[in-house]
């Protein structure tokens, strides 16, 4: 059991989790991911690290409620314990000192950029920031990115904060301003990666992006995770999970994301259905 | 011979088919006994000979025919510390009874099926795990909690030695808990096996990912373990190299079976991993796994199809080569063929089809026919021009073997490997070209057998010990790897 050291609600449906797991947190580095697993029935859900302390011994994962399983983990409270978490999985970022570097960060994709940003500002960069979301409210963690980017851009889609736009306006402004951006992250949903990487493509500056697809054992053993990567297959597990987002085969990804829609459909209705009864009827 | 061999009570075919519950149900009592009053004692034992741990086999079942379970136990334990998963998953049919002296004229002895039996009772009664020796004051750090590892282990606890084993997965077992389904060897009896090995004092670290958590070097060094043994086994799935791997519905048969047994995908939705299966099924491959991979979608197909009120799905093994070069056991092609799993010999796929929302909807094939051996020995399959063919199926699972994972070998110098990615190791003592460092199982060998892989954890356990017990064994000892060497003994 891992415990839940603390639990912030950060909207209705994203949720960041401060979890004890001392070894982890000593081996983390920025760009890497766990498995969690919540409780014997538990699938195993991969989760890129948002946040660890080698001091505290702890390691930070924000998460949306999309499905059953995090609808389930968002159900936690501080004091609660995951049956399993397993970590740090994937390779870490690459952090050097490149010169001028942009991390974009898009709805909960703001959590992993946070570390690498982090990262780079340590090892020199002049480090450019956007964070966008769909609207204000979920939107988090601007202060934290505020004090380790040196600009900072923030965005909502619908204009309810910051400068209304897409992320990829911003991108394309900054890039058409600037010469001296040397390399960018975009994370966040796979279809805003898509587009990030097309927006960055014209101007010829690497984009990293840290893909997020199904996957069961995280360490290579099942191939669940198998992206098209400038033609060839790799494991985003452990090939990964950063890759050249100008070489990602983006629609299959997007569609191996959605393999077992259905199936999680039908297991989200059921354990609403369950709880929404224990809560009336209790 | 009067008696005839005892045959295994099973469960038929067509009940089978829709459940995950144990095929074969075991002996009676009754029959148990008749089976021991077969055995002939031979003095030359060639059964012992036959079995990669060395079962003093003829002694077990002596022990049976006088009544004395608990003795036939635990002369059995006195080699084997897993024997109710051996007597369910090993080869008999190609070790010990294949050498059975009754088997030259007469069927052999049923071998397994008594192992089986003994350990089985065994377990009904709670084992009794040895007393607990003199400890050494020696550490050894075990990596990989699956058939080698988990033997290795229990073995060096018996000798006295202090054995943590840092497992991966959420569960302990390897293979054993995620490939092998629970048809074959229930969960239940992995679960049972592991905790005798916990008994024997050995600490068994889960989600313990050695390369990423700790290196090989660290556990040495900072964690001052005096040996390791590496028992991580071939875990990373081979794919074709065709068009259409990636689509939707394509499976490696590690990733199926592991969200099938491991995750109990067939669960769902009261355990949340899914698992999907389509109409028609095409399993490539005709291995062990294949046919695991194979039986459990004809079980997880035919429970969703009766729940949706459709007919059961129809499974196909398709295999290059012929029925005469199938390297499944027999009793399991026996099995699948029983439970109506279609075989496809001599026919290739050489594309995945898929529609435009990149799911799969057929597969193209070519048949093939034999020509001269190959290195291995077999036949080797040749493509027939212009004899393409598709095959509607929705579901393809590959199970064309595994390769070594490579994470563990993180930072980890002077381990070398072999050209398939497979650690070198001495074939008698498992030692490594790195200091303090062992290796057995599928991670030396290639994706082997269970017993095999035991075999290998148990020669390491010998020779760490020497290493351990010989003057100035352990960390403080700067020497050369030679001190271990098994042949020098």
């Amino acid at each position: 059991m891992y415990n839940i050291q603390h639990k912030e609600v950060l909207s209705e449906t994203n949720k960041l989790m401060v979890i004890e797991a001392p070894q982890i947190a000593r081996k983390a580095k920025a760009g890497q991911f766990v498995i969690v697993r919540i409780d014997e029935n538990g699938e195993r859900i991969p989760l890129t690290i948002a946040d660890f302390s080698q001091e505290e011994g702890t390691v930070t994962i924000i998460f949306q409620e999309v499905g059953k399983s995090t609808m389930k983990l968002g159900a936690l409270e501080a004091g609660d314990g995951v049956a399993d978490l397993v970590g740090p999985l994937g390779n870490p970022t690459e952090i050097e000192n490149y010169g001028t570097v942009l991390c974009v960060g898009g709805g909960v994709g703001i959590a992993p950029v946070y570390p690498i940003a982090r990262a780079l500002k340590e090892a020199g960069n002049t480090v450019l920031g956007i964070i966008g979301a769909r609207t204000r409210e979920l939107l988090f963690w601007e202060e934290k990115m505020r004090s380790v980017c040196d600009e900072l851009t923030v965005c909502t889609d619908d204009g309810t904060y910051g400068r209304m736009a897409l992320v990829t306006q911003p991108i394309q402004e900054i890039l058409t301003e600037r010469s001296d951006v040397s390399r960018v992250w975009a994370i966040g949903p796979a279809i805003m990666m898509k587009f990030c990487a097309r927006t960055t493509e014209p101007f010829d500056v690497p984009t990293i992006v840290s893909l997020n697809s199904i996957m069961v054992d995280g360490t290579g053993m099942c191939g669940a995770c198998r992206v098209s990567i400038g033609g060839e297959t790799k494991f985003v597990c452990v090939d990964g999970p950063e890759f050249d987002g100008h070489l990602v085969d983006w629609d299959l990804l997007l569609a191996r994301q959605r393999i077992y829609l259905t199936a999680e459909q039908k297991a989200k209705e059921a354990w609403v259905e369950e709880h929404t009864c224990r809560a009336t009827g209790g | 011979m009067s008696i005839p061999r005892q045959p295994m009570p099973e469960q038929e075919a067509s009940e089978r088919r829709a459940n995950f519950f144990e095929v074969a149900q075991g002996l009676t009592p009754e029959m148990a006994k008749q089976e021991a009053e077969r055995c002939l004692q031979c003095k030359n034992a060639p059964c012992v000979a036959g079995c990669p741990v060395e079962v003093p086999i003829p002694e077990f079942i002596l022990a049976l025919r006088g009544g004395d379970v608990q003795e036939a136990a635990r002369v059995l334990k006195s080699k084997n510390n897993l024997p109710a998963i051996c007597g369910r998953v090993c080869p008999q049919e190609s070790q010990c009874e294949s050498v059975c002296t009754l088997g030259k004229r007469h069927e052999p002895v049923a071998i397994g099926r008594l192992e089986r039996y003994v350990a089985d009772w065994e377990l009904g009664q709670g084992s009794i795990p040895p007393e607990k020796p003199e400890p050494t004051g020696k550490r050894v750090a075990v990596i990989g909690a699956g058939p080698a590892g988990l033997t290795c282990a229990a073995d060096l606890a018996k000798m006295g030695h202090g054995v943590e084993v840092f497992e991966s997965l959420h569960a302990p077992g390897g293979v054993l808990i995620y490939g092998i389904p629970e048809f074959r060897l229930p969960k239940e009896i992995v679960r049972a096996e592991v905790d005798y090995v916990r008994k024997l004092g050995v600490e068994i670290h889960l989600n313990a990912v050695v390369g990423k958590l700790y290196t090989i070097d660290e556990l040495l060094e900072e964690h001052e373990f005096d040996a390791a043994f590496l028992g991580t086994g071939a875990g990373l799935p081979i794919f074709m190299r065709i068009p259409g791997v990636n689509l939707i519905g394509v499976y490696s048969a590690n990733e199926f079976l592991t969200r099938v047994n491991l995750m109990k995908g067939y669960l769902f939705p009261d355990y949340d991993t899914p698992v999907l299966v389509g109409e028609k099924v095409a399993v490539i491959g005709a291995g062990n796994v294949a046919m695991d991979s194979a039986r459990c979608a004809l079980r997880i197909g035919t429970l969703q199809a009766l729940e949706r009120g459709e007919e059961p799905p129809e499974v196909h093994i398709v295999y290059r080569r012929s029925r005469q070069e199938v390297p499944a056991r027999e009793e399991e092609v026996h099995h699948a063929e029983q439970e109506g799993i279609v075989f496809d010999f001599l026919t290739n796929p050489v594309e995945i089809l898929g529609d435009d929302k990149g799911q799969v909807v057929g597969m193209r094939c070519i048949r093939m026919e034999l020509g001269e051996p190959d290195a291995s020995g077999r036949r080797r399959p040749i493509p027939i021009e212009g004899s393409e063919f598709d095959m509607h199926v929705h579901t393809v699972i590959m199970a064309l073997g595994t390769r070594p994972n490579p994470i563990v070998f993180a930072d980890s110098g002077g381990l070398e490997r072999t050209q398939w990615g497979t650690v070198r190791a001495n074939e008698a003592t498992g030692q490594t070209t790195k200091h303090r460092v062992w290796a057995g199982g599928d991670i030396v060998t290639g994706a082997a057998t269970v017993i095999s892989a035991m075999g290998a954890g148990k020669q390491a356990a010998a020779d760490i010990d020497r290493f351990l017990k010989a003057d100035g064994g352990g960390k403080a000892d700067g020497g050369g790897k030679a001190d271990g060497g098994g042949k020098a003994e």
